[in-house]
This record gives C-alpha cells, sequence and structure tokens, in this order.
C-alpha cells in the first residue's frame, strides 16, 4: 500500500465536500441566527464548487481509487451532478419556509450536505460495505433532518416511524448481503459477479439472499409491498423535508440499486426479474389507484411517488443497457417534476400557513397565474401528457420492457398511468376552474422564483428536446457497464 | 470433545439464556442486565474465535458505555412497562406463528444438501505471535481506509443530529462562567474598612451637635 | 510448575499453577488495601496536623485488622423494599473488575500473570465495568440518596473514560504497542537514554496530568468524589449498605486506586524502570522495587488531594472533563502525531 494505490483524484469531488462541510460547520458556529445566510451562501457556493470539480475530473471510463473501494464513471458523474443541481434547488426553495419556521439552522444546511455526502458514496461505492455506510449515512441525515422541526409532533412521528422501518430495511439488507458472502466468499461488487459467473458461489444461498436484498432495496425506493412509510413520512415530515426525501435519495437509490443487482448480481437476472415485475406492477397500481383517493396533496405526491418507483422499476426489468438508460433519463425527469411540484406547495405556504390540502390551491391561477402555470406543467408532465418530458421518461421504459417481450406489462403501465392522470389533472381542475377562497398574496424570495421557473420550464424544454439527455444517459450508461 | 468444544456449549448456553430474559424480563432494569451479560458471552466467543480485539472492544464499547447510557435511561424513565407489555398473550399467536414459518424457512434452505454448508470450513489457526491488532489496523488503514472513514463521518452526523435535537438554549439558565469566578479579585468583592477597635465612649449631647454640624 | 505437573497431570497442575500465581497477587493487594485505608488516615492526619490512629497495636499498625473484624460482626441489613438479588450482587460487581484487572498488569519483565497482547485494552473494558456495581447498588436500594449518587457516579465514569481513553491513545502511538510490558519496554529507550527524562510524563506531559486527574475521577475520589457527597447525599449509592457489604465496596474502591496507581507509574513513569543510570549499582537496577515506589507516589498524591481541595460542584466536573480534558487530549494527539513525523522525533 502506498499512495498511489490510494489513487485519491478520483474522490477528490467528495473529499471537498467533507473538507468544506467541515468548515460550514466550524462557522456556523460563530454565527449569531440573523448571519444564517452566511452559511447558506457557504453551503450554495460548495455545492457549486463540487459540481466544477466534478466536470473537471470527469473520465469518459470508469477509474477506481481508495484501494477499489470508490469508482468514478460516467454514469456516476452524470447522478452526481444532478444530486448536486437538485439540492441546490431544494435548500434554495427550502429557505424562507424554514425560516418562517424557526428551523433554518446550520445543522439543516450541514446535515443536507451530509445527505448529499451519503448520497455520492452510495453512486460511487463499489464494495458492500461502502455501499451500506453511504446508505446509513444518508437515512442518518434524513432521519435528524426530520425530526429537526421538533417542536412539530407530526415531524416527530414521522421522523421515528421512517428511522424504525429504514432500520429494519437495512436489516434486511444486510442479511442478504451476509448470505452473498458466504455464497461467494467476498463483499466486493465486480468480485461477487466473477465468482456467480464462475460458477462456484452456492446457488440456493444466493438466491436467498437476494429475496431479503430485493427487500431492502424495496424498503428504500419506497415499493410496494414495502411502501407504508412513505406517505406518512411525507405527510408528517415539513414541506421541505418531504421535497427533500423525494428528490436527490430518489437517483442515488437508483444508482445504488443498479450497482447492487447489475454490477454484483447481473448473473441473476432471470431471479431478481421476477421479483421486480411484482413489484413495479404492484407499485403501479396501488400508488395510481390509492392517490386517488388522498385529499392531502403530500399523500397524494406520496403516492405518485411510489407509482413513478414502479415505473422506474419497468427499466430495470428490462435487464439491457437501453433499459438501465431509460430508467436513469424516468429518474432524473421524475426528480425535475418533483421538485416543481413541491416548489409550488412551498411558494404558497407562509408563516402560520401549510399548503396541504387540495383545496388550498383552489381558484391559484387568479391568485398567481405563473406558478399555477408552473405547476400545470408539472403535473402534466406526471401524468405523461406529450410535449412535456414526462411522456418520454414513460415512453422510454415502456419500450424498453416491450423490447423483451413482455408486452402484457407494458399494458398494464399504460393503463396505470391513465388512472394515473386523473388525479393529476384534478389538481389542474382546483387551479384554474375553481374560485379562490384565500386571498392573501403569493410572496417569494427572488432566487427561489428564479430557479423554480428554469426547473419549470426544463420540463417544456426537455420535453420538446429529450433527445441530448436521452443520448447522455445512453452513453454514460454504455461507459460505465461495458468496463466491467 | 474437547475443552474449547466445553467452553463454547457453556458459553452459547448462556448467551441464548440471556437473550431469551432480555425479552422475556418482566423489570426492564433486569433485562438490561440480563443484555450486558449476553454482550459479555459473546465477547468470550469471540475471544474462543481468536479475535481478542474485537472482544475487548465489545466489551469496553458495549458493556462500558453504551449499556450503561442504556440502564442510565431505563432506570430514569417513568414508563409504564405494564401497558407495554399488554397485548403480548394476544399478539403472540400471530407472532410466533409467524416467527416459527420463518425459522422453518431458513432452517429447510440452510439445512438442504443442496446448500453445502458442510463445505464452508474453519479457518487456519492463526500462528502464536500473530497480532490481532496490528493486522487489523493494517487493513483498516488500507483496503478498508474509505468505509473506515466514512464510519467516523457517520458518528460525527450522530453528534450533530444529536445536538442539533436537544440542544435548547435556556433563557432562566443562571450558570456563571468558571473562568470568570476564577478570575474574581478580593479588590471586587471586598472592601477593608479601618475601623478602631473599640467605640469611644459616648460622647456628651453638645459635642453630638457639633459633629452633626 | 513442573513438579505441580508432574504429580497431578499436565492440565490440572497448569491450573492449580494459575490458581496458586492468582492467590500471590490477590493477597498481598488485600493487604495493601488494608494498609492503605491506614496510610490515608495517618497521612491526613499529619497534614492537618493531628496523630491520625495510634491505639490499636504499635503506633496503630493493627487498625486495618481491627476495621475488618468490626465490619465482619456487623449485620448486613437489607432494606425491605429493595431489589434482593441485584442488592447483593452490586458490592460483587464493583470489587471483581478491580480484581480481574490485574490479571495483565506486569510487575517487572517477566513477573505477570497473562501476558495478553492487547493488555492495555483488556484493562480499559474490565475497569469500565465497575461502575455497574455502583449502578445496580445505587437503583437496588430503592433510596432517593443512593439513586442520586449512582446516576452521578455513572455519568461521572462514563465521561472521564473518555478522556482517560485519549490520553493513553497517546502513549500507544509513542510505543506502538497494546501490550503494557512492550510499553513499560519502549520507555527505556530515547533521547535520554532511558533515564527519568525519556519516561512517557515528559513529552506526554498534559495526557500525563489529564489521566492522574480522570485517575482521580474515575475512583470516585475527593475532589471529585460527589458521588457519596456526605453534605448532600449522605453516602450516595452505598448509603443503604453496612457490615461486610460496605466493606466490599470500601475494598473496591481502594483496590481501584492502587489499580490507577500501578497503570500511571506503567504507562507515564516508566513501570519497574530505575531512574538512575544502570551504573549505578543496585540503584541503577530496574526491579519491581522501583514500581512499587512510583505507585507509592502516586497513591501518596491522591491522599494528598483529598487532604487539600474541596469537592468540586457536580456541573463543574462535567465541564473539566468534557470541554477541558478531552479537548486538550485531542489537541496533543494532532501535535504528537506531527512531532512523531517530524524530523524532531524523539520515537523511532
Amino acid at each position: 500500500m502506498n499512495w498511489a494505490d490510494l489513487n485519491l483524484l478520483p474522490a477528490s469531488t467528495e473529499l471537498f465536500m467533507l473538507t468544506a462541510i467541515l468548515l460550514i460547520l466550524l462557522v456556523d458556529m460563530c454565527l449569531s441566527d440573523a448571519k444564517r445566510g452566511i452559511t447558506y451562501g457557504l453551503t450554495l457556493l460548495t455545492l457549486a464548487i463540487c459540481a466544477v470539480v466534478q466536470v473537471s475530473t470527469y473520465t469518459p471510463y470508469p477509474v477506481y481509487a481508495f484501494s477499489n473501494m470508490f469508482v468514478a464513471d460516467p454514469m456516476g458523474g452524470m447522478v452526481k451532478l444532478a444530486m448536486y443541481a437538485t439540492t441546490f434547488a431544494v435548500l434554495v426553495y427550502s429557505r424562507q419556509y424554514m425560516t418562517e419556521r424557526g428551523i433554518f439552522s446550520g445543522e439543516y444546511l450541514a446535515l443536507s450536505l451530509f445527505a448529499l455526502l451519503g448520497m455520492n458514496i452510495m453512486v460511487s461505492a463499489t464494495h458492500f460495505l461502502s455501499l451500506y455506510i453511504g446508505l446509513e449515512l444518508l437515512s442518518l441525515s434524513l432521519y435528524a433532518l426530520i425530526a429537526l422541526q421538533r417542536d412539530s409532533v407530526q415531524a416527530t412521528e414521522a421522523a421515528m416511524k421512517y428511522f424504525v422501518l429504514g432500520a429494519l430495511a437495512s436489516g434486511l439488507l444486510l442479511y442478504g448481503i451476509s448470505m452473498v458472502y458466504g455464497a461467494t466468499g467476498t463483499l466486493f461488487l465486480a468480485d461477487v459477479a466473477k465468482a456467480i459467473a464462475g460458477g462456484s458461489a452456492n446457488h440456493v444461498l444466493l438466491v436467498f439472499g437476494l429475496v431479503f436484498i430485493v427487500s431492502g432495496l424495496a424498503f428504500k425506493l419506497g415499493a410496494v409491498p414495502f411502501h407504508m412509510w412513505v406517505p406518512d413520512v411525507y405527510q408528517g415530515s415539513s414541506t421541505a423535508l418531504a421535497m427533500m426525501i423525494g428528490a436527490a435519495p430518489k437517483l442515488a437509490a437508483f444508482v445504488f440499486v443498479l450497482r447492487i443487482l447489475v454490477q454484483g448480481l447481473g448473473a441473476l437476472v432471470a431471479d431478481w426479474q421476477g421479483m421486480l415485475v411484482i413489484l413495479a406492477v404492484l407499485s403501479m397500481a396501488i400508488g395510481n389507484i390509492t392517490a386517488i383517493a388522498q385529499t392531502n396533496i403530500k399523500r397524494m405526491l406520496a403516492y405518485s411517488t411510489i407509482s413513478h418507483m414502479g415505473f422506474l422499476l419497468l427499466g430495470l426489468i428490462a435487464g439491457t443497457p437501453e433499459g438501465y438508460s431509460a430508467a436513469m433519463f424516468y429518474t432524473i425527469v421524475y426528480v425535475l417534476m418533483s421538485l416543481v411540484g413541491f416548489g409550488i406547495l412551498l411558494a404558497v405556504s407562509r408563516a402560520g400557513f401549510e399548503c396541504e390540502k387540495l383545496e388550498d390551491l383552489r381558484g391559484l391561477n387568479q391568485r398567481n397565474s405563473w406558478y399555477a402555470f408552473l405547476m400545470l406543467l408539472a403535473m402534466f408532465s406526471m401524468a405523461g401528457i406529450p410535449p412535456l418530458v414526462g411522456f418520454y421518461a414513460k415512453l422510454a421504459v415502456i419500450k424498453s420492457v416491450v423490447d423483451i417481450g413482455l408486452v402484457w406489462l407494458a399494458v398494464v403501465s399504460v393503463v396505470m398511468s391513465l388512472i394515473g392522470a386523473f388525479y393529476y389533472l384534478r389538481v389542474v381542475k382546483y387551479m384554474y376552474f375553481d374560485d379562490k377562497q384565500d386571498n392573501s398574496p403569493i410572496v417569494v424570495r427572488a432566487d427561489m422564483k428564479l430557479v423554480l421557473s428554469v426547473n419549470a420550464v426544463a420540463l417544456l424544454v426537455l420535453g420538446m428536446l429529450p433527445e441530448r439527455l436521452l443520448m447522455l444517459c445512453v452513453e454514460a450508461m454504455k461507459q460505465s457497464l461495458n468496463a466491467l | 470433545m474437547n475443552f474449547e468444544t466445553v467452553v463454547f456449549y457453556v458459553l452459547s448456553a448462556i448467551l441464548v439464556l440471556a437473550g431469551l430474559r432480555v425479552i422475556t424480563a418482566k423489570n426492564p432494569v433486569h433485562a438490561a442486565l440480563f443484555l450486558v451479560l449476553a454482550f459479555f458471552t459473546s465477547a468470550g466467543l469471540w475471544l474462543l474465535m481468536q479475535a481478542e480485539f474485537l472482544a475487548i472492544t465489545l466489551v469496553l464499547v458495549y458493556v462500558g458505555a453504551v449499556m450503561v447510557l442504556f440502564l442510565f435511561v431505563v432506570m430514569m424513565l417513568d414508563v409504564n412497562f405494564e401497558q407495554l407489555r399488554e397485548g403480548f398473550w394476544r399478539n403472540l399467536p400471530m407472532a410466533g406463528t409467524v416467527a416459527l414459518i420463518m425459522v422453518g424457512e431458513m432452517a429447510l434452505i440452510l439445512m438442504s444438501p443442496e446448500a453445502k454448508l458442510g463445505s464452508y470450513h474453519a479457518a487456519a489457526p492463526l500462528a502464536a505471535d500473530a497480532s490481532n491488532v496490528k493486522e487489523l489496523g493494517r487493513q483498516l488503514y488500507t483496503t478498508y481506509l474509505l468505509p473506515f472513514e466514512l464510519a467516523s463521518v457517520v458518528l460525527l452526523v450522530g453528534m450533530v443530529a444529536a445536538i442539533a435535537l436537544t440542544m435548547r438554549k435556556r433563557k432562566d439558565n443562571k450558570t456563571v462562567n468558571p473562568g470568570l469566578q476564577v478570575k474574581v479579585r478580593r479588590n471586587d468583592r471586598v472592601r477593608i474598612v479601618k475601623m478602631d477597635a473599640e467605640k469611644p465612649a459616648k460622647p456628651e449631647t453638645g459635642d453630638a451637635a457639633e459633629q452633626q454640624a | 510448575m513442573e513438579l505441580l505437573q508432574n504429580l497431578l497431570g499436565l492440565d490440572a497442575g497448569l491450573t492449580v499453577w494459575t490458581v496458586l500465581k492468582i492467590v500471590a497477587i490477590v493477597a498481598p493487594m488485600m493487604i495493601a488495601v488494608a494498609y492503605l485505608t491506614l496510610a490515608e488516615r495517618k497521612v491526613i492526619g499529619w497534614i492537618q496536623l493531628r496523630i491520625g490512629p495510634n491505639r490499636v497495636g504499635p503506633a496503630g499498625l493493627l487498625q486495618p485488622l481491627a476495621d475488618g473484624v468490626k465490619l465482619l460482626m456487623k449485620e448486613i441489613i437489607l432494606p425491605s423494599a429493595s431489589n434482593k438479588s441485584l442488592f447483593l450482587i452490586g458490592p460483587v460487581l464493583s470489587i471483581m473488575p478491580a480484581l480481574v484487572a490485574w490479571a495483565v498488569v506486569p510487575f517487572t519483565d517477566h513477573l505477570v500473570l497473562a501476558n495478553v497482547d492487547a493488555s492495555l485494552l483488556f484493562v480499559m473494558a474490565i475497569t469500565s465495568m465497575g461502575v455497574y456495581g455502583v449502578i445496580v447498588a445505587g437503583w437496588a436500594s430503592n433510596s432517593k440518596y443512593a439513586f442520586i449518587g449512582a446516576m452521578r457516579s455513572a455519568a461521572q465514569i462514563v465521561s472521564y473514560e473518555i478522556a482517560m481513553g485519549c490520553a493513553l491513545v497517546g502513549v500507544l502511538m509513542v510505543s506502538s504497542s497494546l501490550n503494557l510490558v512492550a510499553i513499560v519496554q519502549q520507555q527505556a529507550h530515547g533521547i535520554a537514554g532511558g533515564s527519568l527524562f525519556s519516561w512517557n510524563w515528559l513529552p506526554l506531559f498534559p495526557m500525563f496530568i489529564v489521566y492522574l486527574i480522570s485517575g482521580v475521577a474515575e475512583t470516585n475520589r475527593a475532589p471529585f468524589d460527589v458521588a457519596e457527597g456526605e453534605s448532600e447525599i449522605v453516602a450516595g449509592f452505598h448509603v443503604e449498605y453496612s457490615g461486610m457489604a460496605f466493606a466490599v465496596f470500601f475494598l473496591a474502591e481502594y483496590a481501584n486506586m492502587i489499580l490507577i496507581a500501578a497503570m500511571t507509574s506503567i504507562m507515564f513513569l516508566g513501570g519497574w524502570l530505575s531512574p538512575f543510570p544502570a551504573s549505578w549499582g543496585f540503584l541503577g537496577a530496574s526491579g519491581f522495587g522501583w514500581l512499587a515506589a512510583k505507585m507509592a507516589f502516586v497513591l501518596y498524591c491522591f491522599l494528598w488531594f483529598r487532604a487539600t481541595f474541596p469537592r468540586y460542584r457536580y456541573d463543574q466536573i462535567m465541564r473539566l472533563g468534557w470541554k477541558v480534558f478531552i479537548p486538550v487530549t485531542l489537541v496533543w494527539l494532532i501535535v504528537l502525531g506531527a512531532w512523531m513525523m517530524s524530523p524532531l522525533t524523539l520515537w523511532h
């Protein structure tokens, strides 16, 4: 072992991020509440520098660091850039909301960055141990972030539920990993894949472990039947936190699943394909149908998340590089849509008022037609209505399952997305065809207005020109998976 | 059956019994103490496997620190444990069935001849002068550097979260800074007044009038 | 040992031999504990211009025996609302770690019961269990004062264990071993050629001070004896104990003091090494005598502290542990690491 083996360059973003977090924590200690803006500025600056470093250390092929425990590949790099942008948007959207509720603290910002660091590790890990620790770093930060609003009974309850179920899911995952370790004798994903391909591994043990791993992953993704925590946590935690949970962590979870199932256990594709089909069908069905019955918009968005996870799984089920890149495209698009949806809820909320019920959006067009339009874009996109990017995302994943001959699955998902369109359009009806009941003006900081507008318009622009992003996904996926 | 096997079975029996008592003991303090016993015996099992560093660390961290704080909380909290145990008998049949099915399934899979568990052998015995600690340290700081450092970040997150969740600035707090207390000089607190050792005899009325003037 | 093995067979002979060695360590320990109590009363007496116990035997030398007999004769009272089994286990839990830790403490290069690899960790792990005796006793007594005392002492011991552990990390760094024998042997080398000035106390001076003071706090001794602060909570966790049960707590406290003294001597004061150059004949030779002398010095410091300082307030104790000692040791660890890597290093 010497410094050359360590090869820290590919991990320079993560190293920078960790240093920056420690500095931010130290600086924040010396600031009064009134000067919290400095911490905020430093946090956003950190994200910007991370993105710059990420781009400048980009390599078109995978590079390993930390004795092969860490990989920087195009897929990871792209997802990481998306995560920086997402976290940036989340922090910008939530600033006013958190300040009004008195929880815009240095810890909020620092823990958000810690969560981001955990996600970066999840995306870049090549070893079950670092994968798991990255996951725990993310989860612990999220539990604490939700509980930060400690005067709210609901938030505390949500944090508790999330924690207990998250711990259970981690337990399942670890149990499964221990089985895989027992069967293959290694924790490196690449070596696990080699051992399975070589036929030296014990197949019964492997499949036994696989069941636990898939259950744990489904828990983390929030796929039915392991979804019960999602609506409760979304509803209980503050809107800003619900947005944070539903955004960047989904990107990280996608790569996490991809690394474990495809890069590690790719040879067992026949075994996990069936399990994922069940998860996907149930998620799309239960997510979309239950969402119709919701009156709380956060709960509705939670069920919508569940159904989107079902669609995402479609891309993985295909088991082809095209399918994986379609799933990656879907995840990025989903995150963009959900950011806009929650961003509008945050904009409509104000001190002492939470925008939580569907009725709270009544007559939004009369109050502020621009925000109503942005929300319309998000809802149409989620429903998969053509000129918007959500349509292409759905098209791509459905196409990938048709390609492997699962036409019935494609039909089911189309039917489900039709059912889903009902509740998305209901939101639009409330905004445009009902009269307003709340006359208070919608006051939003200029930076949030700018980022939110760019974010929502991107849905439209990407919808017109989806090829560029889709090509990027395909290229990144090809480069990253070929190297194995 | 050699001596080590006997020790193994004795320790395992104690471990299983202690584990059972952890969940069946009526008194939570007893349950916590049985958990301590369970940790201690599992440390003994690790010693049998020549993992002395892990064994001692288990005692040091779990028995010496974690469980002490745990006992602290259990003793201080006023939890009505009768109420917590209320549904025990009602839910037992259901929970027991699920547990039995899970145990059965695992046994079926793991004990089936196809699982070939017999092909896993015990690790080769270590050389007498092999240092567990040195080897662990070498592994942690080379191959496993990334997870090791990340684990420390996880602990830092725990610390930040614990402080963020519990620290309240109280307005009625009357603590004084010990540094300031130590810095106090005699002159800040005490004024020495020069006085005669005894008062002069009571003056006559005329003198008193003069003095007032 | 060979004689015993010939007599009793291979395994049984080894077992009996080990038991004999254990007795050879524990019996003198008990006598040392007894006479430490006498020494305490005498030393504090002299410091306060009193005579101290002088009635039983010549110059009061039989006083500990008389105390022991008195305690043996007294009745052990079980409080009616106490948790009987835990009440009786409490004193046992408290003395057991204080004695078990001696299994790995070396007295010279070769005189050690079990020369295990990670003996330092073993001592730390075992001593960290001593707190259970206090907690269990305080809780099982079912008395408010006992409970408050137990809580105070538990929090105090856990807090100071961290500072102590951090201080020991410095020792580990310079000796690059967890073995107590190796730690002493390392102190024989160095720039000052194995004399007084090459021992760890000088280069690791902040650690030494932190360790010494934390040792006082760990054993619940004055000025950190809030666990049994007579003026506010009577006698703390052992207020309900009488007779031999109380005596066992008493023994445990003094056994712990001797253990801490031994650890301080081994870790920072060069163990059994002589402070003089080897050419000075028997003064320069290292041996158990030097270890005993160093332990006696540290124990004297314990008594001296008790006679000198007023009791700390509880919040001040916590502040000292968390906000002073831990930062000091952490900073010194970084300094030490840089020092060891620099060309000025004393350790090769």
